[in-house]
């Protein structure tokens, strides 16, 4: 089956490369947080030699001027949106998603648990989807770190908290050496990993999570070919996201599907009730 | 986003010095204004290179290309027929409209220029190298003034230079800044994606951070 395909939070602007999110089923926006954020020092990112480092550090106009300013553009382009938003607290996330609830052009929310480079709310997962939940009644999906011994028991526990579906997987962190000077490649030092190195570790996470819980995934990591996305799907993915593609190939999302439809899949109209409707 | 997505044979490299001159067919893209730039799939690599177009004879595109690493020699490697991936032409260019222009430049920044001295029809030019090795790429623009390390551009700048249209290290674009403020400067940053996406090529000016990719390359400061 050709699942719904998204973007990864942070790797599409949607008001740069309208062109792009056409493409879509759904439109992700990078990570909104309570106050406008400048973002990390360059050097932001690095090529390795089978990924990307970034350290972007959350750069957005804070949720105020979102709401005002880019949301009405957004819903201008057609494609349903899922903001992605993240805090430093329960309550940035509680706030976030009052501001958002009583939004009619945004279709999910998605919880960035886990950036791995700004400071983390010291609240677990299960408490800020607790806060999150709290605040509204729309779809919330949880995106988690693959940076965990046992991703499956965050899963259980987001679940547990309310959690309408899964993002998986985040960035895991990494960091790389500018040889001459003998420092880290980005200004920040360490940043995350991203690209074909992330696809086996973000595979393993759905695959142990679609067995934990039965919330639908938006299955992430490395996905650069139509074999990527049914390796997601046969993990338990219902629908995928890309990422570091997205830099190399902004059409990628064509090109997918007809990867996989020359492969043989359905489209996902064609297979009713296959994908839960919150999902796009 | 406006630019095209094609893949593009390689018709040849051609060494000059330390550099290598990648011409490429041009296929359906647009050339584009000088200073703009394409991203060019770097076999092998994981993500592609930002590179301002060289010159843009009937039917070609043709960079210049310092292989300083993986990406850039994997580049200067392609054989004829071999095709890449390649976007654009993206960023802001060179503003041409300009009465008196000087083109100033230092090591590879010398790229951009012989397309932009063609859309101008012509102008003077100085340009700066680190050894005579480096500096035999001034070939590609006859007639420029030349100077070698420890000599630097600023030093040939006249009182009253003109319209000055620059590329080149960030120290020397900043000397360039210092002189002559209205410069329209090319600057480089490494970047992931080249159309707005990542967020990974800002410079910082005036204190925020800016994407050179969609508000770049070209930057001038307010007359």
């Amino acid at each position: 089956m050709i699942p719904p395909i998204l973007n990864a939070s942070g790797c599409l602007d949607a008001l740069t490369a309208p062109s792009v999110v056409e493409r879509l089923d759904a439109f992700v926006t990078k990570t909104v947080t309570p106050l406008p954020r400048e973002g990390n020092p360059p050097p932001r990112i690095a090529e390795t030699e089978s990924g990307m480092l970034n350290s972007i550090g959350l750069q957005n106009p804070g949720i105020d001027a979102f709401v005002s300013d880019n949301l009405p553009r957004l819903a201008t382009l057609g494609v349903p949106v899922w903001v992605s938003i993240g805090g430093f607290s329960a309550n940035d996330y509680a706030l976030l998603c009052a501001r958002l609830d009583d939004c009619a052009d945004v279709t999910t929310i998605e919880l960035n648990l886990s950036c791995p480079n700004v400071e983390e709310a010291p609240e677990t997962a299960a408490e800020l989807v607790a806060a999150a939940r709290g605040a509204t009644g729309k779809p919330l999906y949880a995106k988690l770190s693959p940076a965990t011994w046992d991703v499956a028991e965050s899963a259980r526990a987001v679940a547990a908290e309310g959690a309408d579906g899964l993002s998986l997987v985040n960035t895991i962190r990494g960091l790389g050496f500018e040889h001459t000077r003998r420092q880290p490649v980005l200004a920040r030092g360490a940043g995350g990993y991203s690209g074909p190195a992330l696809r086996p570790i973000a595979l393993a996470c759905v695959y142990a999570c679609a067995e934990a819980v039965e919330l639908p995934i938006v299955g992430m990591g490395g996905i650069a070919s139509g074999r990527d996305v049914e390796d997601f799907l046969s993990a338990g993915a219902s629908s995928v996201a890309l990422g570091t593609i997205l830099f190399s190939d902004p059409w990628a999302p064509d090109r997918l599907r007809s990867e996989l439809e020359a492969a043989g899949a359905p489209r996902a109209e064609d297979v009713a009730g296959q994908v839960p409707e919150s999902v796009v | 986003m406006n630019a095209r997505r094609e893949q593009l044979r390689a018709i040849g490299v051609e060494q000059i010095g330390p550099y290598a001159l990648l011409r490429l067919e041009r296929g359906e893209l647009d050339p584009g204004v000088p200073g703009q730039f394409f991203m060019l799939e770097a076999p092998g690599r994981v993500l592609p290179r930002p590179m301002s177009l060289c010159r843009a004879p009937h039917g070609e595109l043709q960079f210049l290309i310092d292989p300083i690493g993986p990406g850039t020699r994997a580049l200067c490697s392609l054989a004829p027929r071999d095709a890449i991936h390649v976007l654009g032409p993206l960023g802001n260019g060179f503003d041409l409209n300009v009465r008196r222009p000087l083109l100033v430049a230092g090591g590879i920044g010398i790229a951009p220029m012989p397309y932009l001295d063609e859309a101008l029809g012509g102008a003077s030019a100085i340009l700066g190298f680190r050894s005579d090795h480096h500096a035999a790429v001034a070939e590609l623009l006859p007639g420029a003034s030349v100077v070698v390390e420890p000599r630097f551009v600023t030093e040939l700048l006249p009182d009253d230079p003109g319209d000055v249209l620059a590329c080149g290290p960030e120290p020397m674009l900043e000397a360039v800044r210092a002189r002559v403020p209205t410069a329209q400067l090319a600057w480089e940053a490494p970047m992931a994606c080249g159309y707005g996406a990542c967020y990974g090529c800002v410079v910082e000016r005036d204190g925020r951070y800016m994407r050179l990719c969609v508000e770049g390359p070209v930057l001038q400061d307010a007359a």
